[in-house]
């Protein structure tokens, strides 16, 4: 009620005005209050500055600019005001600030700047904000907005309030009543009224809300046995409680001077230190000092003397802080608003908890989809086919390079990561089968030679790639319409490349379910992999198709590569990072089923997220804790999530 | 005699590595000649204490065929232990020399808080983690050498066995096992200093005025001590019913577990002793290099054990002490940068840039062609065939010899 009083008498006085300005110019506002301007004192330039910033005329936005940026001038021989912009070194070109015309040029001496200092130059700024909220930009009006969100005043209270009756735009209009709220929180005298604003943002996610309630909720421990009456108690202490050590509490008697305080054990040392005659302290030889009671003994000789602050011995914190009262005062006097803040922030938090847990869902589905992608070319190698390649972090590396490469010949983003798929499948499939036609075929029946086989492969691939392309790491830059993020609200946001990625892990399960469930290979590939000898005697030529499926699987990983070469950096030890995780999502899955590779890697992703949640600082624990938990789940389920039964077991 | 007849190379190894300490003695700049280089004798040393590791994982991989990806983390944790005494230990004297000249002696608190601050300084911290409750103490930690890696291996083993989790999954289980403890000894607040690891071993508490020439040559005669008994004790359980048993597992595992065996007990039992024998090697190890840092332990390093014992040839004790000592010199060797560069007119090959490479795919080759490794080379001289088995395996499990390994 006293906001609309208010309003409806700032419009008045603002319509009074501009009634009686109809014949007068800028420049008789200024002239009027031409002393003022010209002394240029904090004290008094007040009514000047209202003057024309209320004068009504559309000038007054450049005169107030003018003045701010130090370019108003006075013309020494009749005291006019202008603006003035420099020539060279002696001369000035005038402006008139009523016509907008130039007024002609004067030497420097002619003319005495107006030099506002910085707090009148504040008050300017806070005058021209009512131009800005008015300006008939919209974009502008955003960000002076914006702006006093960031930065709100108290001098910015009445000109916006005053502006959003007139407010066209209801979105702009909208974010005026919000950012009205946000300062009548911070600087409205009145309770009400911050009561009523402070209740208006309940459930709000947004970050300048918080920022403006978390100051009044804002409290401070205090010594309450003399507290005034008019504190705005939260509650009362006792030492020794959960939210009060006693340390603290006697630390606060300190400082609240209801203690004398007992000289601490280095203020002693010191003491003892400074009194050493002849080698020897308060009757105790120096030598014999190696103990804290020795020590005590000397200082209560000196005390005794006289020579020290008294030290007693059996002094003992914890009884001098029980029964004494502190107490947990609110540093925002009023007891209507800081409760209200509280209630509103609690209800803040429920709504960002909610949220946090949905942008925590969010970033675990995209850890889960770049585990997926991954490990999805080891499903079908070491799923499949049940061949441990260790070598396969490897080709995701060469993958990341291959795209890499091909970045340093098309320099345009988005075609050299269209061509770069191809290229890293091509790449890698070629490599796969040129390991399985050399390596892997002779070690089938030797699944711990093939793991030190391919290691070995491995670390030659790993080096190689070192002595190409060095030890630094190589970017491969995302196209620019995978930049920037998915902005749902101050909380919940995700950026385009983990979108892409998730999509990319979606299509890769796509492809492989329709390879392995509609097409000739997949056919074959499963009866080789079940029974080679069976499908050998159907006519199915198990080397070829071994090859092709390892092949297949090589070529997946370079994909990957890619996908991951575009957020991770590109380094020789890139694949190194993923084989571990890889085989555990695999394992944890189910071996030989791509549906458990998909359980296990969104196992995997979620648990990540969910325990770096738990303790966000450290990426490294979160890590450790989950490795830790997949050896323990896979005694309760060594066949992983979904384990085959019957003869597709394979024992 | 009959433990020696059932190992002929025994005493062949016993006098190979007494003449080779006796050498190095005599030829050390503490005692002789001085042609070796302290740090060339300390290589010796820590190349003792990887061959001795090395038995320990041909004794888990190549007689119970266990390929355990993870035994370098017992290895790091005794050098973590041992390191923790050492490094207590010197720090003490260090704070107590400085706080001499202070006016008044120190209490015991605060040489506790000097060495903390001094000791966790770099972590952001002054206080003692409670993993530190026995650094004071020498025995304790020693003991803690052995108990730590065998509880951690204990606990492991009977998780992973029980389960039955067998092959390469218990492969990647064990490495998994490794990349978790180092991934949690990277961090800060883990009570070791983070990724700074332990530095400073080299310096024995006490000793400052022993030159390192000295101290480098007691710590190889520890270790090729070490290297001995471990030796022994290796060929013992090998060679009696016991050392049956486990080939037996590594065969054909279900068929040991038909015949009444507690095949899990046995797994256990051979984990966790390989567990204590690579941290008594750890232990050797890390004050001869002076460092240890949560990188030592990374799954690569236990990759690259199985690497020196699959070349050495597994299955034998002999291999793997040959394996390690081959491989680990001649990496020293090649990454050394004391081997030539070989000039080919449009690109010089640079030994340490290329060494990976040829280690890679030799290891390659080694699996494909020699699956006996090195050790395969002493059956050419004593005229071992391997039976015409038409290729087959001795047994169906992962784990066991294929004809070409078998010996007679």
């Amino acid at each position: 009620m006293i906001r609309r009083i208010f309003v409806a008498g700032l419009l008045l006085l603002t319509v009074a005005l501009s009634a009686q300005a109809q014949d007068r110019t800028i420049q008789d506002v200024l002239q009027e209050h031409s002393d003022a301007i010209i002394k240029s004192s904090r004290k008094t330039i007040g009514p000047a500055i209202d003057a024309v910033a209320n004068s009504a005329l559309p000038e007054a936005q450049d005169v107030l600019q003018a003045w701010q940026s130090k370019d108003m001038w006075v013309r020494e021989e009749d005291g006019l005001f202008f603006k003035a912009e420099k020539l060279d070194s002696k001369t000035y070109a005038l402006t008139d600030f009523v016509t907008g015309e130039p007024a002609g040029e004067v030497a420097k001496d002619e003319i005495d700047q107006i030099k506002p200092n910085s707090g009148i130059r504040a008050m300017l700024g806070a005058a021209l904000v009512q131009f800005q909220l008015n300006d008939p930009d919209p974009s502008l009006r955003r960000d002076a907005l914006l702006a006093i969100q960031r930065d709100g005043e108290e001098s910015h209270l009445a000109p916006l309030r005053a502006s959003i009756a007139n407010e066209s735009d209801p979105e702009i209009k909208e974010l005026k009543e919000v950012t009205e709220r946000l300062l009548t929180i911070s600087f409205d005298e009145d309770e009400a009224a911050r009561v009523a604003a402070i209740e208006g943002f309940r459930g709000s996610l947004s970050l300048d809300t918080r920022a403006a309630l978390n100051p009044i909720v804002t409290t401070e421990v205090v010594y309450a046995e003399e507290l005034s009456a008019n504190a705005n108690v939260k509650r009362i202490l006792r030492a020794g409680s959960r939210d009060l050590s006693v340390d603290e509490a006697y630390d606060l008697m300190v400082e609240a001077g209801a203690v004398t305080p007992q000289p601490s054990v280095s203020e002693r040392k010191a003491a003892l230190e400074s009194n050493i005659v002849d080698g020897s302290v308060g009757g105790v030889s120096v030598e014999d000092l190696n103990t804290q009671e020795a020590r005590d003994r000397a200082y209560a000789a000196l005390a005794d003397a006289g020579l020290v602050p008294a030290f007693d011995p059996d002094f003992d914190k914890a009884s001098v802080v029980t029964g004494v009262q502190f107490a947990e005062v609110y540093s925002e006097p009023s007891a209507a608003v800081a409760s209200a803040a509280e209630e509103t922030l609690k209800s803040i938090s429920r709504t960002v908890g909610l949220n946090q847990f949905f942008d925590l869902s969010l970033d675990g589905l995209s850890l889960a989809s770049i585990y997926f992608l991954a490990a999805i070319g080891l499903a079908i190698t070491f799923g499949v086919m049940g061949v441990i390649n260790m070598a396969h972090g490897e080709f995701i590396m060469m993958g990341a390079y291959t795209g890499y490469v091909i970045q340093q010949i098309i320099p345009d983003y988005t075609v050299s990561i269209i061509v770069a798929i191809p290229m890293a499948f091509a790449v890698t499939f070629a490599a796969g089968v040129a390991m399985e036609r050399l390596i892997i075929r002779w070690l089938y029946n030797r699944p711990l030679e093939t793991l030190l086989a391919t290691f070995g492969v491995s670390i030659a691939l790993q080096q190689l790639a070192k002595n190409i392309f060095g030890t630094q790491a190589r970017p491969l830059t995302s196209p620019g319409w995978l930049d920037g993020a998915l902005q749902f609200n101050d909380v919940v946001a995700i950026s385009y490349i983990r979108i892409a990625i998730f999509v990319l892990a979606l299509i890769f399960l796509g492809i492989f379910l329709f390879i392995m469930k509609k097409t000739r290979l997949g056919l074959e590939t499963r009866a080789v992999t079940q029974n080679p000898r069976m499908a050998a005697s159907m006519g199915i030529n198990p080397d070829k198709v071994n090859m092709l499926t390892f092949g297949l699987g090589s070529g997946i990983a370079g994909i990957a590569g890619v996908a991951i070469g575009l957020y991770a950096k590109v380094t020789s030890e890139l694949g190194a990072d993923y084989i571990v995780q890889s085989f555990m999502t695999v394992v944890v899955g189910g071996v030989g089923n791509i549906w458990g590779t998909l359980l296990g890697a969104t196992m995997i992703g979620f648990l990540q997220k969910g325990i770096e949640w738990f303790n966000p600082s450290n990426t490294l624990a979160a890590q450790t804790y989950m490795i830790i938990f997949i050896i323990i789940f896979i005694q309760f389920r060594p066949k992983g999530i979904i384990a085959l039964k019957g003869r597709a077991a394979g024992d | 005699m009959d433990f020696i007849r059932k190992n002929p190379s025994l005493p062949v190894f016993i006098a190979g590595l007494a003449i080779f300490t006796l050498v190095v003695t005599f030829m050390s700049e503490a005692y002789g000649a001085g042609a070796l280089s302290t740090s060339f004798v300390k290589t010796l040393g820590k190349t003792l204490c990887l061959a001795l590791v090395a038995i320990a994982m041909d004794l888990v991989w190549g007689y119970t065929g266990i390929l355990s990806l993870g035994h370098f983390a017992f290895f790091g944790l005794g050098g973590y232990m041992i390191g923790m005494w050492l490094m207590y230990a010197r720090t003490k004297l260090i704070v107590v020399e400085s706080m001499a000249s202070a006016a008044l002696p120190p209490t015991p608190s605060e040489i506790s808080d000097a060495i903390g601050t001094q000791i966790f300084g770099v972590v952001g911290s002054s206080e003692f983690p409670l993993v530190w409750m026995f650094a004071h103490s020498f025995w304790a930690q020693i003991a803690l050498v052995v108990i730590v890696p065998g509880i951690l291996a204990l606990v492991f083993g009977w998780l992973a066995f029980r389960s039955r989790v067998t092959g390469v999954y218990l492969s990647i289980l064990t490495q998994a096992m490794t990349l978790a403890l180092s991934l949690y000894l990277f961090q800060n607040d883990s009570g070791l200093r983070g990724n700074n690891g332990l530095s400073g071993l080299q310096n024995l508490p006490g000793a400052d005025g022993i030159s390192q020439d000295y101290i480098s040559i007691w710590f190889f005669w520890a270790s090729a001590f070490a290297l001995l008994i471990t030796y022994l004790i290796a060929a013992f359980v090998v060679s009696g019913k016991f050392g049956s048993v486990i080939r037996g597992i590594r065969d054909d595992e279900a068929r040991v577990r038909f015949l009444g065996y507690s095949v899990e007990g046995f797994k256990l039992f051979v984990f966790a002793m390989t567990a204590v024998m690579a941290a008594i090697g750890g232990a050797l190890y890390y004050p001869q290099a002076g460092i240890i840092n949560p990188a030592e332990i990374a799954p690569i390093a236990s990759i690259y054990l199985a690497v020196w014992v699959a070349i050495g040839g597994r299955g034998r004790i002999y291999g793997a002490v040959i394996g390690a000592a081959f491989v680990s010199l001649v990496s020293t060797y090649f990454t050394g940068g004391q081997a030539p560069d070989i000039p080919l007119g449009f690109y010089t090959i640079k030994w340490v840039d290329w060494w990976l490479v040829l280690l890679g795919l030799s290891f390659v080759l080694v699996t494909l062609f020699a699956p006996k490794g090195i050790g395969g080379l002493f059956d050419l001289i004593t005229h071992r065939m391997s039976p015409k088995r038409g290729g087959a395996p001795l047994g169906p499990d992962d784990g066991s010899l294929r004809e070409q390994e078998a010996e007679k």
